[in-house]
Protein backbone atom coordinates (compact mmCIF):
# COMPACT_ATOMS: atom_id res chain seq x y z
CA UNK A 1 0.00 0.00 0.00
CA UNK A 2 1.27 3.45 -0.87
CA UNK A 3 1.09 6.38 1.49
CA UNK A 4 -0.05 8.63 -1.32
CA UNK A 5 -1.14 7.60 -4.76
CA UNK A 6 -2.33 9.87 -7.53
CA UNK A 7 -3.66 8.48 -10.77
CA UNK A 8 -4.53 10.39 -13.89
CA UNK A 9 -5.05 13.60 -11.93
CA UNK A 10 -6.05 16.54 -14.14
CA UNK A 11 -7.26 20.04 -13.58
CA UNK A 12 -7.84 22.92 -15.97
CA UNK A 13 -8.49 26.57 -15.38
CA UNK A 14 -10.41 27.76 -18.41
CA UNK A 15 -8.42 26.47 -21.35
CA UNK A 16 -5.22 26.08 -19.37
CA UNK A 17 -4.38 22.58 -18.24
CA UNK A 18 -2.46 23.21 -15.06
CA UNK A 19 -2.31 19.59 -14.04
CA UNK A 20 -2.41 16.97 -16.73
CA UNK A 21 -2.70 13.23 -16.17
CA UNK A 22 -0.37 13.20 -13.19
CA UNK A 23 0.16 9.76 -11.73
CA UNK A 24 2.59 9.08 -8.94
CA UNK A 25 2.96 6.76 -5.99
CA UNK A 26 4.80 7.63 -2.79
CA UNK A 27 5.75 4.72 -0.52
CA UNK A 28 5.32 4.96 3.26
CA UNK A 29 8.27 6.75 4.84
CA UNK A 30 9.55 7.98 1.51
CA UNK A 31 10.93 11.49 0.97
CA UNK A 32 9.68 12.65 -2.39
CA UNK A 33 10.81 15.83 -4.01
CA UNK A 34 8.67 17.45 -6.67
CA UNK A 35 10.59 19.94 -8.76
CA UNK A 36 9.80 22.03 -11.76
CA UNK A 37 10.15 25.57 -13.01
CA UNK A 38 7.70 28.34 -12.09
CA UNK A 39 4.22 27.57 -13.35
CA UNK A 40 4.85 23.83 -13.62
CA UNK A 41 1.70 23.19 -11.56
CA UNK A 42 3.37 22.11 -8.33
CA UNK A 43 1.20 24.04 -5.89
CA UNK A 44 -1.94 23.20 -7.86
CA UNK A 45 -0.98 19.54 -7.50
CA UNK A 46 -0.78 20.02 -3.71
CA UNK A 47 -4.14 21.74 -3.68
CA UNK A 48 -5.60 18.75 -5.52
CA UNK A 49 -4.03 16.37 -3.01
CA UNK A 50 -5.36 18.30 0.01
CA UNK A 51 -8.79 18.86 -1.50
CA UNK A 52 -8.61 22.63 -1.71
CA UNK A 53 -9.22 22.10 -5.42
CA UNK A 54 -11.33 19.40 -7.04
CA UNK A 55 -9.76 17.51 -9.95
CA UNK A 56 -11.57 17.40 -13.29
CA UNK A 57 -10.73 13.72 -13.32
CA UNK A 58 -8.35 11.28 -11.75
CA UNK A 59 -8.12 10.11 -8.17
CA UNK A 60 -6.21 10.62 -4.92
CA UNK A 61 -5.60 7.73 -2.52
CA UNK A 62 -4.29 8.37 0.97
CA UNK A 63 -3.00 5.31 2.83
CA UNK A 64 -4.97 3.15 0.41
CA UNK A 65 -8.20 5.05 0.87
CA UNK A 66 -9.91 6.96 -1.93
CA UNK A 67 -10.19 10.56 -0.71
CA UNK A 68 -10.87 12.18 -4.10
CA UNK A 69 -14.34 13.38 -3.09
CA UNK A 70 -13.60 14.18 0.55
CA UNK A 71 -13.23 17.78 1.81
CA UNK A 72 -9.89 19.09 3.06
CA UNK A 73 -10.89 18.89 6.70
CA UNK A 74 -11.64 15.16 6.43
CA UNK A 75 -8.30 14.53 4.75
CA UNK A 76 -6.63 16.30 7.67
CA UNK A 77 -8.37 13.90 10.04
CA UNK A 78 -7.11 10.99 7.91
CA UNK A 79 -3.49 12.06 8.44
CA UNK A 80 -2.67 14.61 5.76
CA UNK A 81 -0.99 17.88 6.75
CA UNK A 82 0.56 20.61 4.66
CA UNK A 83 2.46 23.84 4.84
CA UNK A 84 1.87 26.74 2.49
CA UNK A 85 4.23 28.50 0.14
CA UNK A 86 2.50 31.78 0.94
CA UNK A 87 2.40 31.86 4.71
CA UNK A 88 -1.15 31.65 6.04
CA UNK A 89 -0.97 31.83 9.82
CA UNK A 90 -3.08 33.61 12.42
CA UNK A 91 -1.32 36.97 12.73
CA UNK A 92 -3.17 38.27 15.81
CA UNK A 93 -2.33 35.21 17.90
CA UNK A 94 0.80 34.02 19.64
CA UNK A 95 2.94 31.24 18.22
CA UNK A 96 1.56 28.98 20.93
CA UNK A 97 -2.04 29.71 19.94
CA UNK A 98 -1.22 29.08 16.29
CA UNK A 99 0.05 25.61 17.08
CA UNK A 100 -2.80 24.99 19.53
CA UNK A 101 -5.24 25.67 16.70
CA UNK A 102 -3.50 23.03 14.62
CA UNK A 103 -3.89 20.57 17.51
CA UNK A 104 -7.52 21.58 18.12
CA UNK A 105 -8.39 20.95 14.48
CA UNK A 106 -8.19 17.22 15.08
CA UNK A 107 -9.72 17.19 18.57
CA UNK A 108 -13.42 17.07 19.55
CA UNK A 109 -12.49 19.77 22.08
CA UNK A 110 -12.74 22.31 19.23
CA UNK A 111 -16.54 22.31 19.62
CA UNK A 112 -16.46 23.02 23.36
CA UNK A 113 -17.76 26.52 24.15
CA UNK A 114 -17.58 26.20 27.95
CA UNK A 115 -13.99 25.60 29.07
CA UNK A 116 -11.12 28.06 29.00
CA UNK A 117 -8.69 27.29 26.20
CA UNK A 118 -5.87 28.92 28.17
CA UNK A 119 -6.56 26.54 31.04
CA UNK A 120 -5.85 23.45 28.95
CA UNK A 121 -2.32 22.68 30.11
CA UNK A 122 -2.22 19.40 28.16
CA UNK A 123 -2.84 21.25 24.92
CA UNK A 124 -0.28 23.96 25.74
CA UNK A 125 2.30 21.30 26.57
CA UNK A 126 1.82 19.52 23.27
CA UNK A 127 1.96 22.84 21.40
CA UNK A 128 5.20 23.77 23.16
CA UNK A 129 6.65 20.39 22.30
CA UNK A 130 5.84 20.98 18.62
CA UNK A 131 7.42 24.44 18.81
CA UNK A 132 10.49 22.88 20.45
CA UNK A 133 10.89 20.62 17.42
CA UNK A 134 11.46 23.71 15.28
CA UNK A 135 13.47 25.52 17.96
CA UNK A 136 10.84 28.17 18.73
CA UNK A 137 9.69 27.12 22.21
CA UNK A 138 11.58 30.11 23.62
CA UNK A 139 9.23 32.57 21.96
CA UNK A 140 5.96 30.67 22.32
CA UNK A 141 4.15 33.64 23.90
CA UNK A 142 5.21 36.12 21.24
CA UNK A 143 2.50 37.39 18.86
CA UNK A 144 3.02 36.05 15.40
CA UNK A 145 3.02 39.58 13.98
CA UNK A 146 6.27 40.24 15.87
CA UNK A 147 8.21 37.34 14.40
CA UNK A 148 10.56 37.22 11.43
CA UNK A 149 9.74 35.58 8.14
CA UNK A 150 12.05 32.63 8.71
CA UNK A 151 10.45 31.99 12.09
CA UNK A 152 7.00 31.94 10.51
CA UNK A 153 8.14 29.29 8.05
CA UNK A 154 9.14 27.19 11.04
CA UNK A 155 5.80 27.83 12.76
CA UNK A 156 4.15 26.47 9.62
CA UNK A 157 6.19 23.31 9.95
CA UNK A 158 5.49 23.07 13.69
CA UNK A 159 1.75 23.29 13.04
CA UNK A 160 1.93 20.53 10.46
CA UNK A 161 4.07 18.32 12.72
CA UNK A 162 1.78 18.96 15.71
CA UNK A 163 -0.97 17.14 13.86
CA UNK A 164 1.27 14.01 13.76
CA UNK A 165 0.40 13.42 10.13
CA UNK A 166 1.09 10.28 8.15
CA UNK A 167 1.72 12.27 5.02
CA UNK A 168 3.26 15.73 5.21
CA UNK A 169 3.21 18.07 2.21
CA UNK A 170 5.77 20.87 2.30
CA UNK A 171 5.26 23.65 -0.21
CA UNK A 172 8.63 25.36 -0.76
CA UNK A 173 9.72 25.28 2.88
CA UNK A 174 12.97 27.05 1.98
CA UNK A 175 11.45 29.94 0.04
CA UNK A 176 12.76 33.30 1.18
CA UNK A 177 15.09 31.90 3.82
CA UNK A 178 18.69 32.96 4.39
CA UNK A 179 21.49 30.41 4.06
CA UNK A 180 21.62 29.94 7.84
CA UNK A 181 17.88 29.50 8.15
CA UNK A 182 17.94 27.01 5.31
CA UNK A 183 20.46 24.90 7.15
CA UNK A 184 18.25 24.99 10.25
CA UNK A 185 15.20 23.88 8.31
CA UNK A 186 17.19 21.20 6.49
CA UNK A 187 18.37 19.79 9.79
CA UNK A 188 14.85 19.97 11.16
CA UNK A 189 13.44 18.08 8.18
CA UNK A 190 16.13 15.40 8.41
CA UNK A 191 15.13 14.76 12.02
CA UNK A 192 11.50 14.01 11.15
CA UNK A 193 11.00 10.27 11.78
CA UNK A 194 10.40 7.94 8.87
CA UNK A 195 6.93 7.13 10.15
CA UNK A 196 5.95 10.35 8.38
CA UNK A 197 5.96 10.33 4.61
CA UNK A 198 7.08 13.65 3.16
CA UNK A 199 6.34 15.17 -0.21
CA UNK A 200 8.17 18.43 -0.78
CA UNK A 201 7.84 20.97 -3.54
CA UNK A 202 10.94 22.93 -4.35
CA UNK A 203 11.54 25.35 -7.14
CA UNK A 204 15.29 25.40 -6.60
CA UNK A 205 16.68 21.88 -7.05
CA UNK A 206 19.91 22.32 -5.15
CA UNK A 207 18.58 23.06 -1.68
CA UNK A 208 16.51 19.92 -1.34
CA UNK A 209 18.31 17.42 -3.55
CA UNK A 210 20.13 15.44 -0.86
CA UNK A 211 16.93 15.18 1.17
CA UNK A 212 15.00 13.21 -1.43
CA UNK A 213 14.75 9.47 -1.99
CA UNK A 214 12.99 9.96 -5.29
CA UNK A 215 12.35 12.98 -7.43
CA UNK A 216 9.48 13.87 -9.75
CA UNK A 217 10.03 16.58 -12.33
CA UNK A 218 6.91 18.45 -13.41
CA UNK A 219 6.73 20.66 -16.46
CA UNK A 220 3.58 22.28 -17.86
CA UNK A 221 1.52 20.17 -15.48
CA UNK A 222 2.93 16.84 -16.64
CA UNK A 223 5.33 14.40 -15.08
CA UNK A 224 8.41 14.61 -17.29
CA UNK A 225 10.90 12.46 -15.37
CA UNK A 226 10.63 10.40 -12.26
CA UNK A 227 13.27 8.32 -10.55
CA UNK A 228 16.06 8.31 -8.03
CA UNK A 229 18.16 11.39 -7.50
CA UNK A 230 20.89 10.17 -9.89
CA UNK A 231 18.41 9.17 -12.57
CA UNK A 232 16.62 12.49 -12.57
CA UNK A 233 19.74 14.63 -12.37
CA UNK A 234 21.37 12.62 -15.16
CA UNK A 235 18.35 12.68 -17.43
CA UNK A 236 18.76 14.94 -20.47
CA UNK A 237 15.13 16.09 -20.15
CA UNK A 238 15.89 17.55 -16.73
CA UNK A 239 18.66 19.63 -18.24
CA UNK A 240 16.37 20.65 -21.02
CA UNK A 241 13.59 21.82 -18.64
CA UNK A 242 15.91 23.69 -16.35
CA UNK A 243 18.38 25.08 -18.84
CA UNK A 244 16.28 25.29 -21.96
CA UNK A 245 13.15 26.77 -20.41
CA UNK B 1 -7.18 41.52 40.00
CA UNK B 2 -7.70 45.14 38.95
CA UNK B 3 -9.99 44.12 36.09
CA UNK B 4 -11.98 42.04 38.54
CA UNK B 5 -12.25 44.99 40.94
CA UNK B 6 -13.36 47.30 38.13
CA UNK B 7 -15.90 44.72 37.05
CA UNK B 8 -17.27 44.36 40.57
CA UNK B 9 -17.59 48.12 40.95
CA UNK B 10 -19.29 48.38 37.56
CA UNK B 11 -21.83 45.71 38.53
CA UNK B 12 -22.44 47.43 41.85
CA UNK B 13 -23.02 50.79 40.16
CA UNK B 14 -25.32 49.20 37.59
CA UNK B 15 -27.28 47.31 40.24
CA UNK B 16 -27.86 50.43 42.36
CA UNK B 17 -28.54 52.67 39.37
CA UNK B 18 -32.28 53.05 40.11
CA UNK B 19 -31.31 54.61 43.46
CA UNK B 20 -28.98 57.11 41.80
CA UNK B 21 -31.26 58.11 39.00
CA UNK B 22 -34.02 60.18 40.49
CA UNK B 23 -36.45 60.02 37.61
CA UNK B 24 -38.02 56.78 36.31
CA UNK B 25 -37.48 58.27 32.86
CA UNK B 26 -33.73 57.75 33.18
CA UNK B 27 -34.19 54.28 34.67
CA UNK B 28 -36.19 53.38 31.57
CA UNK B 29 -33.45 54.73 29.35
CA UNK B 30 -30.96 52.58 31.24
CA UNK B 31 -33.21 49.56 30.54
CA UNK B 32 -33.24 50.46 26.85
CA UNK B 33 -29.46 50.75 26.81
CA UNK B 34 -29.15 47.25 28.29
CA UNK B 35 -31.70 45.75 25.87
CA UNK B 36 -29.81 47.16 22.90
CA UNK B 37 -26.51 46.17 24.47
CA UNK B 38 -27.70 42.54 24.52
CA UNK B 39 -28.78 42.90 20.90
CA UNK B 40 -25.42 44.39 19.92
CA UNK B 41 -23.52 41.71 21.84
CA UNK B 42 -25.41 39.10 19.84
CA UNK B 43 -24.65 40.81 16.54
CA UNK B 44 -21.00 41.18 17.58
CA UNK B 45 -20.63 37.39 17.57
CA UNK B 46 -21.18 37.49 13.82
CA UNK B 47 -19.57 40.82 12.95
CA UNK B 48 -16.65 40.92 15.35
CA UNK B 49 -15.81 37.31 16.09
CA UNK B 50 -16.89 35.42 12.98
CA UNK B 51 -16.13 38.26 10.55
CA UNK B 52 -19.59 38.04 8.96
CA UNK B 53 -21.28 41.41 8.61
CA UNK B 54 -25.05 40.99 8.85
CA UNK B 55 -27.64 43.61 7.93
CA UNK B 56 -30.64 41.48 8.82
CA UNK B 57 -30.21 41.05 12.54
CA UNK B 58 -33.23 43.18 13.42
CA UNK B 59 -35.28 40.50 11.67
CA UNK B 60 -34.35 38.02 14.39
CA UNK B 61 -34.93 40.61 17.10
CA UNK B 62 -38.34 41.32 15.57
CA UNK B 63 -39.36 37.67 15.14
CA UNK B 64 -38.85 37.17 18.84
CA UNK B 65 -40.74 40.32 19.82
CA UNK B 66 -43.67 39.54 17.51
CA UNK B 67 -43.77 35.88 18.51
CA UNK B 68 -44.05 36.55 22.22
CA UNK B 69 -46.75 39.19 21.73
CA UNK B 70 -48.70 36.85 19.43
CA UNK B 71 -48.30 33.76 21.62
CA UNK B 72 -49.32 35.54 24.79
CA UNK B 73 -52.32 37.10 23.05
CA UNK B 74 -53.23 33.62 21.78
CA UNK B 75 -53.32 32.40 25.37
CA UNK B 76 -50.05 30.44 25.52
CA UNK B 77 -49.08 32.08 28.80
CA UNK B 78 -45.94 34.04 29.56
CA UNK B 79 -43.57 31.12 30.06
CA UNK B 80 -44.54 29.20 26.92
CA UNK B 81 -44.74 32.50 25.07
CA UNK B 82 -41.13 33.34 25.89
CA UNK B 83 -39.94 29.80 25.20
CA UNK B 84 -41.81 29.66 21.93
CA UNK B 85 -40.47 33.04 20.86
CA UNK B 86 -36.87 31.98 21.50
CA UNK B 87 -37.32 28.66 19.70
CA UNK B 88 -38.91 30.40 16.72
CA UNK B 89 -36.02 32.90 16.67
CA UNK B 90 -33.49 30.06 16.69
CA UNK B 91 -35.35 28.33 13.86
CA UNK B 92 -35.40 31.58 11.88
CA UNK B 93 -31.69 32.10 12.60
CA UNK B 94 -31.01 28.57 11.32
CA UNK B 95 -32.85 29.32 8.07
CA UNK B 96 -31.04 32.67 7.76
CA UNK B 97 -27.73 30.91 8.33
CA UNK B 98 -28.33 28.14 5.81
CA UNK B 99 -29.20 30.71 3.15
CA UNK B 100 -26.65 33.40 4.01
CA UNK B 101 -23.64 31.17 4.70
CA UNK B 102 -23.48 30.24 1.05
CA UNK B 103 -21.43 33.42 0.87
CA UNK B 104 -19.14 35.57 2.96
CA UNK B 105 -18.29 39.27 2.80
CA UNK B 106 -20.57 41.43 0.66
CA UNK B 107 -22.61 38.42 -0.49
CA UNK B 108 -23.41 37.48 3.10
CA UNK B 109 -24.34 41.07 3.84
CA UNK B 110 -26.73 41.26 0.87
CA UNK B 111 -28.44 37.96 1.68
CA UNK B 112 -29.00 38.90 5.33
CA UNK B 113 -30.27 42.29 4.17
CA UNK B 114 -32.76 40.60 1.83
CA UNK B 115 -33.91 38.12 4.49
CA UNK B 116 -34.42 40.93 6.97
CA UNK B 117 -36.49 42.82 4.41
CA UNK B 118 -38.66 39.75 3.81
CA UNK B 119 -39.48 39.61 7.52
CA UNK B 120 -40.17 43.34 7.57
CA UNK B 121 -42.49 42.88 4.61
CA UNK B 122 -44.32 40.10 6.41
CA UNK B 123 -44.73 42.22 9.54
CA UNK B 124 -46.02 45.08 7.45
CA UNK B 125 -48.30 43.22 5.05
CA UNK B 126 -49.44 39.98 6.70
CA UNK B 127 -52.03 41.94 8.60
CA UNK B 128 -54.09 38.99 9.88
CA UNK B 129 -51.04 37.70 11.73
CA UNK B 130 -49.09 40.80 12.65
CA UNK B 131 -51.65 43.58 12.73
CA UNK B 132 -49.74 45.35 9.96
CA UNK B 133 -49.00 48.97 10.72
CA UNK B 134 -50.92 48.78 13.99
CA UNK B 135 -48.57 46.17 15.36
CA UNK B 136 -49.30 43.84 18.25
CA UNK B 137 -49.88 44.67 21.90
CA UNK B 138 -48.64 42.73 24.90
CA UNK B 139 -51.17 43.31 27.66
CA UNK B 140 -48.98 42.56 30.68
CA UNK B 141 -45.36 42.01 31.48
CA UNK B 142 -44.55 38.55 32.82
CA UNK B 143 -44.47 37.84 36.55
CA UNK B 144 -41.36 35.70 37.05
CA UNK B 145 -41.71 33.89 40.42
CA UNK B 146 -44.60 36.19 41.19
CA UNK B 147 -42.42 39.32 41.07
CA UNK B 148 -44.07 42.26 39.38
CA UNK B 149 -42.04 43.94 36.65
CA UNK B 150 -44.45 46.81 36.23
CA UNK B 151 -42.24 49.44 37.87
CA UNK B 152 -39.23 50.83 35.95
CA UNK B 153 -36.66 49.77 38.61
CA UNK B 154 -37.98 46.20 38.75
CA UNK B 155 -37.89 45.89 34.98
CA UNK B 156 -34.44 47.45 34.92
CA UNK B 157 -33.10 44.87 37.38
CA UNK B 158 -34.48 41.97 35.32
CA UNK B 159 -32.87 43.45 32.20
CA UNK B 160 -29.60 43.89 34.09
CA UNK B 161 -29.60 40.22 35.13
CA UNK B 162 -30.17 39.10 31.56
CA UNK B 163 -27.50 41.53 30.35
CA UNK B 164 -24.96 40.15 32.85
CA UNK B 165 -25.80 36.63 31.70
CA UNK B 166 -25.26 37.72 28.09
CA UNK B 167 -21.90 39.34 28.73
CA UNK B 168 -20.75 36.38 30.86
CA UNK B 169 -21.74 33.96 28.11
CA UNK B 170 -19.73 36.07 25.64
CA UNK B 171 -16.66 36.03 27.90
CA UNK B 172 -16.84 32.26 28.34
CA UNK B 173 -17.53 31.67 24.65
CA UNK B 174 -14.70 33.79 23.31
CA UNK B 175 -12.09 32.25 25.62
CA UNK B 176 -13.22 28.71 24.85
CA UNK B 177 -11.82 26.33 22.24
CA UNK B 178 -14.96 26.90 20.19
CA UNK B 179 -14.39 30.66 20.43
CA UNK B 180 -10.86 30.13 19.12
CA UNK B 181 -12.33 28.09 16.26
CA UNK B 182 -14.70 30.94 15.37
CA UNK B 183 -11.87 33.51 15.43
CA UNK B 184 -9.79 31.19 13.27
CA UNK B 185 -12.50 30.98 10.62
CA UNK B 186 -12.59 34.78 10.59
CA UNK B 187 -8.84 35.16 10.05
CA UNK B 188 -7.93 32.17 7.85
CA UNK B 189 -10.95 30.13 6.74
CA UNK B 190 -9.03 28.17 4.13
CA UNK B 191 -6.30 27.28 6.53
CA UNK B 192 -8.83 26.26 9.17
CA UNK B 193 -10.38 23.83 6.70
CA UNK B 194 -6.97 22.32 5.93
CA UNK B 195 -6.34 21.97 9.68
CA UNK B 196 -9.46 19.83 10.06
CA UNK B 197 -12.05 22.41 11.15
CA UNK B 198 -15.56 22.36 9.66
CA UNK B 199 -15.73 26.05 8.76
CA UNK B 200 -19.36 26.00 7.65
CA UNK B 201 -20.62 24.33 10.78
CA UNK B 202 -18.57 26.62 13.03
CA UNK B 203 -20.12 29.65 11.31
CA UNK B 204 -23.57 28.09 11.51
CA UNK B 205 -23.30 27.59 15.28
CA UNK B 206 -21.93 31.11 15.71
CA UNK B 207 -24.98 32.36 13.80
CA UNK B 208 -27.32 30.48 16.14
CA UNK B 209 -25.53 31.86 19.20
CA UNK B 210 -25.81 35.35 17.76
CA UNK B 211 -29.47 34.79 16.90
CA UNK B 212 -30.23 33.50 20.38
CA UNK B 213 -29.12 36.73 22.06
CA UNK B 214 -30.81 38.85 19.40
CA UNK B 215 -33.98 36.94 20.25
CA UNK B 216 -33.53 37.49 23.97
CA UNK B 217 -33.13 41.21 23.30
CA UNK B 218 -36.29 41.18 21.17
CA UNK B 219 -38.16 39.49 23.98
CA UNK B 220 -37.09 42.13 26.48
CA UNK B 221 -37.94 44.85 23.99
CA UNK B 222 -41.49 43.52 23.73
CA UNK B 223 -41.80 43.32 27.53
CA UNK B 224 -40.45 46.85 27.83
CA UNK B 225 -42.74 48.53 25.30
CA UNK B 226 -45.60 46.03 25.58
CA UNK B 227 -45.98 46.71 21.88
CA UNK B 228 -44.28 45.75 18.59
CA UNK B 229 -44.63 47.33 15.19
CA UNK B 230 -42.91 46.76 11.82
CA UNK B 231 -40.30 49.45 12.44
CA UNK B 232 -38.66 47.07 14.94
CA UNK B 233 -37.40 44.90 12.09
CA UNK B 234 -36.86 47.63 9.51
CA UNK B 235 -33.51 47.94 7.77
CA UNK B 236 -32.76 51.02 9.86
CA UNK B 237 -32.90 48.94 13.04
CA UNK B 238 -30.39 46.45 11.61
CA UNK B 239 -28.13 49.28 10.48
CA UNK B 240 -28.32 50.93 13.91
CA UNK B 241 -27.30 47.69 15.60
CA UNK B 242 -24.38 47.41 13.22
CA UNK B 243 -23.38 51.00 14.02
CA UNK B 244 -23.49 50.19 17.73
CA UNK B 245 -21.10 47.28 17.22
CA UNK B 246 -18.72 49.12 14.93
CA UNK B 247 -18.66 52.45 16.80
CA UNK B 248 -18.06 50.76 20.15
CA UNK B 249 -15.49 48.35 18.77
CA UNK B 250 -16.37 45.11 17.00
CA UNK B 251 -14.72 41.96 18.27
CA UNK B 252 -14.43 43.32 21.81
CA UNK B 253 -16.51 42.42 24.84
CA UNK B 254 -17.44 45.96 25.91
CA UNK B 255 -17.46 47.68 22.53
CA UNK B 256 -21.06 46.73 21.62
CA UNK B 257 -22.22 47.82 25.09
CA UNK B 258 -20.62 51.25 24.74
CA UNK B 259 -21.97 51.57 21.21
CA UNK B 260 -25.48 50.69 22.36
CA UNK B 261 -25.27 53.24 25.18
CA UNK B 262 -24.08 55.90 22.74
CA UNK B 263 -26.90 55.34 20.25
CA UNK B 264 -29.71 55.00 22.81
CA UNK B 265 -28.61 58.01 24.84
CA UNK B 266 -28.24 60.15 21.73
CA UNK B 267 -31.63 59.05 20.49
CA UNK B 268 -33.43 59.78 23.75
CA UNK B 269 -31.52 62.51 25.50
CA UNK B 270 -30.08 64.56 22.67
CA UNK B 271 -33.37 64.48 20.79
CA UNK B 272 -34.94 66.38 23.68
CA UNK B 273 -32.58 69.30 23.10
CA UNK B 274 -31.68 69.17 19.43
CA UNK B 275 -34.27 68.67 16.79
CA UNK B 276 -31.76 67.32 14.27
CA UNK B 277 -30.24 64.78 16.64
CA UNK B 278 -29.70 62.35 13.76
CA UNK B 279 -27.23 64.86 12.39
CA UNK B 280 -25.37 64.92 15.71
CA UNK B 281 -25.28 61.12 15.82
CA UNK B 282 -23.97 61.06 12.26
CA UNK B 283 -21.25 63.57 13.13
CA UNK B 284 -20.25 61.48 16.14
CA UNK B 285 -19.97 58.36 13.97
CA UNK B 286 -17.83 60.20 11.43
CA UNK B 287 -15.59 61.45 14.25
CA UNK B 288 -15.24 57.90 15.62
CA UNK B 289 -14.38 56.46 12.22
CA UNK B 290 -11.78 59.17 11.58
CA UNK B 291 -10.15 59.29 15.02
CA UNK B 292 -10.70 55.72 16.26
CA UNK B 293 -11.44 53.51 13.28
CA UNK B 294 -11.23 50.41 15.47
CA UNK B 295 -14.07 51.71 17.69
CA UNK B 296 -14.40 53.58 20.96
CA UNK B 297 -13.32 50.85 23.37
CA UNK B 298 -10.09 49.73 21.62
CA UNK B 299 -9.47 53.36 20.61
CA UNK B 300 -9.68 54.65 24.19
CA UNK B 301 -7.50 51.77 25.36
CA UNK B 302 -4.91 52.81 22.80
CA UNK B 303 -5.23 56.44 23.83
CA UNK B 304 -4.77 55.44 27.48
CA UNK B 305 -1.63 53.44 26.70
CA UNK B 306 -0.26 56.32 24.66
CA UNK B 307 -0.99 58.84 27.41
CA UNK B 308 0.63 56.68 30.06
CA UNK B 309 3.70 56.21 27.88
CA UNK B 310 4.12 59.90 27.17
CA UNK B 311 3.50 60.78 30.83
CA UNK B 312 6.23 58.36 31.76
CA UNK B 313 8.57 59.56 29.03
CA UNK B 314 8.42 63.32 29.61
CA UNK B 315 6.19 65.73 31.51
CA UNK B 316 2.59 65.58 30.45
CA UNK B 317 1.97 67.00 26.98
CA UNK B 318 -1.66 67.34 26.03
CA UNK B 319 -2.57 65.06 23.17
CA UNK B 320 -3.47 66.72 19.90
CA UNK B 321 -6.13 65.14 17.80
CA UNK B 322 -3.69 64.67 14.95
CA UNK B 323 -1.24 62.80 17.15
CA UNK B 324 -3.78 60.28 18.36
CA UNK B 325 -3.18 58.18 15.33
CA UNK B 326 0.57 58.35 15.89
CA UNK B 327 2.79 55.62 17.29
CA UNK B 328 1.05 52.44 18.37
Amino acid sequence: MNALELSGLSRSFGGLRVTSEVSLAVAPGERRLIIGPNGAGKTTLFNLVTGELRPDHGSVHLMGRDVTRLPSRTRAHLGLARTYQIITLFPRDTLLRNVELALLGLMPLRWNPFVRLDGRQDLARRARAALALVGLDGMAERPLAETAYGERRRVEIAMALAQSPQVLLLDEPFAGLSADERRDVQRLLREIPRTITIVMIEHDMDVALDFADRITLLHFGRVVVEGTRAEVVGDPRTREVYLGA
Amino acid sequence: MTTRAVGAIAILVLATLPLWLASPYYVNIASQVLIYAIFALGLNVLVGYAGLVSLGQAGLFGVSAYAVAWLVAAGAGQFLGALGALLLTLATAAIFAVLALRATGIGFLMITLALGQILWGMAYRWISLTGGDNGLRLDTRPLPFGISLASPPAFYLLTLLVFLAAIASMAVFINSPFGASVLGTRDQPRRMNALGFDVWRIRFLAFLFSGFWSGVAGLLYCYYNQFVSPQVLALQASAEALLMVISGGSGTLLGPVVGAALVVVMKNVASAYIERWNLVLGAIFVAIIVLMPEGLVPGCARLGRWLRRSLAARGAPLPLAGRLRGPR
